[in-house]
């Protein structure tokens, strides 16, 4: 069989699957709509989370940067994890306590606002909106390169099955297709590295294999890539980092925006008690975990094998020839994410750092001329079980594991944006005596126009599509998280307080985003070029949400220290979500 | 729940013990030990590299398994033990 035929198998398999489950789990109610029903169990909630959080740049991006960056990227490891510590203490058992549909329904309640609402509505739509866009492009890519199919064409394939589950079945359709999902993206991800570990180190867990001998060497197999890497002008991947302030800062802002994601957050409303809701956060990270404790090992492992392949005789001896270089190697130069250019004329391969100064002269002794090949950071996973001569079936695999990543985020941040359309603005807003079946109806719509949206976004994806995840966890992290959290642990924060501090900590991440990156990522209109030596005490745009969070909370504080206490009623309420005793499941108002 | 009962704010004392002292592990292990302390534990040596890398890659994930699972089964007894848990 051709890989062609292997990779349509699997694709196509995982299809039918997800689609058979939209069938069985079809909504009756806008309870089962948004969220399903309120009686899924907290493992099985605890995998959809898995699938719901971890996307096409978990799935395919975050290994290849932290093979490129080596220590300085265990940002991404410790960020996107360490905020279901927060969710789990701080937000989801007291949301699931209130009760109600969706992110906005509580801060509109809680600060007796309707503009407190409609503030939280915009955030949410323009953080899951953003989010979407890399996922319907991430698909895409996953489409065109596994069924030769084109970008578009593949996307559109992709946006049909989204629509059948999301449409017809809501959340509870989403929640059995994540966990199916979850299944298939995970044991996709995990089967390359373990066959890869075994054959580097002869540890079959990959997260202990990371820190075991290399076999070959003799060397742990960490300090043997220092050394490999090193050899080749490049940095030690062990590395410390000089900015600690800026590696603080970006962790918390990855922290607190994983926290206040409205798509990750609505998944906890739908187990049947508070105590779930505390147990789903612990298993939704156990399932995450997984796939983050592995790629680590994933990154530091296939950048020695890369090494390895160009320098098959040591990085002291010659670099393998052009026209010898392995088959996998062939197959990615042609999606152009891998090129090469023979600088030197001598038909070899000459992989090394030539922006290091002090590795010049080393380079030009060698009759080198400049770095020849360039490679793509999001290809290592992909290619992984090429570059480990693993069979093809594992390939087929690898294209339904990337797809499904890509495709339960996806559904997750739509089912989070056609609920705030449907519930907060159409019945909380413009036809509050809407039925039940009308409003389920008008689910259904503002659910297929996001998935008509984001796939035309998705297909003409604007420049500024890799800039947006800071944009996502700027604005989820500076305005939600910090609504939220004071919602429930104060009862003296205020509906102007909560407004004053929502929109001074969103305006302060998004001058601080745009004066670097281009206001509304137009580029050349930048105020001050994206260089460290202009960051303000050293901190990135893409680390500012932190910062962006203690303004909301001062703003929000000072604000309400001097303007009236909120009323009796509403200080009941945050008493109420404090004690678990008395929660239904989500109910409407 | 009637609210301002005796209980029911040492209740959420209780809570609010439990997640100071869980944020403080949370915090330490990963703004501490994996970020700001690791030329500190430099010295400690994991297969090949540091202990503060380690816990970059590896230990602060674990760990904050362990506190989420750590906090619901507290905070499940505490409810028990305040009468607010769910029927």
């Amino acid at each position: 069989m051709s890989q062609f035929a292997i990779n349509l198998l699997f694709v196509g398999g995982s299809f039918l699957i997800y689609i058979g489950i939209a069938i069985w789990a079809k909504a009756g109610s806008t309870s089962d709509f948004y969220v399903a029903g309120g009686g899924v169990h907290p493992v099985t909630n605890g995998m959809a989370i898995g699938a719901d959080w971890m996307s096409a740049a978990s799935f395919i991006s975050m290994a290849g940067l932290i093979a490129a960056g080596g220590y300085a990227n265990s940002t991404f490891l410790m960020g996107w994890t360490g905020g279901y510590v927060l969710l789990a203490m701080l937000l989801a058992p007291y949301l699931r306590k209130f009760g109600k549909f969706t992110v906005p329904e509580f801060i509109g309640d809680r600060y007796y606002s309707s503009n407190a609402r409609l503030v939280a509505v915009i955030c949410l739509i323009v953080a899951s909106v953003t989010y979407v866009i890399g996922q319907m492009a991430g698909a895409g890519v996953a489409f065109s390169r596994f069924l030769e199919v084109e970008a578009t064409n593949g996307l559109i394939i992709a946006a049909i099955v989204v629509f059948i589950y999301a449409v017809l079945g809501g959340m509870k359709g989403i929640t059995y297709t994540q966990v199916a999902q979850y299944c298939v993206l995970i044991v996709a991800y995990t089967i390359p590295a373990v066959f890869i570990s075994l054959q580097l180190t002869g540890n079959p867990i990959p997260g202990l294999g990371m820190f075991s001998t290399h076999t070959e060497s003799g060397l742990p197999l960490l300090t043997k890539l220092n050394q490999v890497i090193t050899d080749l002008g490049f940095n030690q991947y062990t590395a410390d980092v000089d900015n600690k302030l800026n590696m603080v800062l970006f962790t918390l802002s990855l922290m607190i925006g994983t926290a206040g994601l409205p798509h990750v957050i609505i998944r906890f409303f739908t187990v049947p008690k508070v105590s779930d809701a505390r147990w789903s956060g612990g298993w939704a990270l156990v399932f995450i975990a997984l796939l983050y404790l592995t790629a680590p090992a994933v990154a530091s492992m296939a950048r020695l094998n890369l090494m390895t392949t160009i320098y098959p005789e040591g990085t002291q001896a010659q670099p393998i020839e052009y026209d010898q270089r392995p088959g996998w190697i062939a197959t990615w130069e042609e999606t152009g994410l891998i090129t090469y250019e023979d600088k030197n004329s001598d038909g070899r391969i000459q992989l090394y750092n030539d922006k290091n100064a002090d590795f010049a002269a080393t380079a030009s002794e060698r009759g080198w001329a400049g770095n020849e090949m360039v490679v793509n950071n999001d290809i290592l996973v992909l290619a992984n079980p090429e570059i480990a001569n693993l069979p093809g079936w594992v390939i087929g695999l690898i294209a339904a594991g990337g797809l499904a990543a890509a495709l339960s985020t996806a559904a997750g941040l739509l089912l989070a944006i056609s609920s705030a359309v449907s519930h907060d603005l159409i019945k909380g807003r413009l036809n509050p005596n809407i039925s039940d079946k009308g409003e389920l109806l008008a689910a259904r719509i503002s659910m297929a126009v996001a998935i008509v949206v984001a796939t035309w976004l998705g297909a003409n994806p604007p420049g500024f599509a890799a800039q947006v995840v800071a944009l996502a966890f700027g604005i989820a992290g500076a305005s939600l998280f910090p609504a939220l959290m004071m919602g429930i642990f104060s009862k003296r924060v205020n509906n102007i307080g909560a407004i004053s501090g929502m929109l001074s900590g969103l305006t302060f991440t998004l001058v601080y985003i745009f004066t670097y990156k281009g206001w509304l990522f137009i580029p050349g209109t930048n105020t001050l070029a994206d260089s460290p030596e202009n960051w303000i005490l050293g901190i990135s745009p893409l680390s500012i949400g932190a910062v962006g969070a203690i303004v909301n909370f001062a703003v929000a504080f000072a604000v309400s220290k001097v303007t009236a206490e909120p009323p009796i009623e509403i200080q009941e309420l945050v008493e109420s979500v404090r004690y678990p005793r008395g929660a239904g499941t989500a109910h409407d108002h | 729940m009637s609210g301002h009962s005796y209980d029911a704010e040492n209740y959420w004392k209780a809570n609010l013990r439990l997640i100071f002292g869980s944020l403080i592990i949370w915090a330490l292990v990963s703004y501490g030990a994996a970020i700001l302390l690791r030329p500190m534990l430099a010295g400690i040596e994991v297969g090949g590299t540091d202990l503060g890398f380690w816990f970059a890659q590896q230990g602060s994930i674990i760990t904050f398994i362990i506190l989420i699972f750590f906090y619901a089964w507290r905070m499940n007894k505490i409810d028990e033990k305040f009468g607010v848990h769910e029927e």
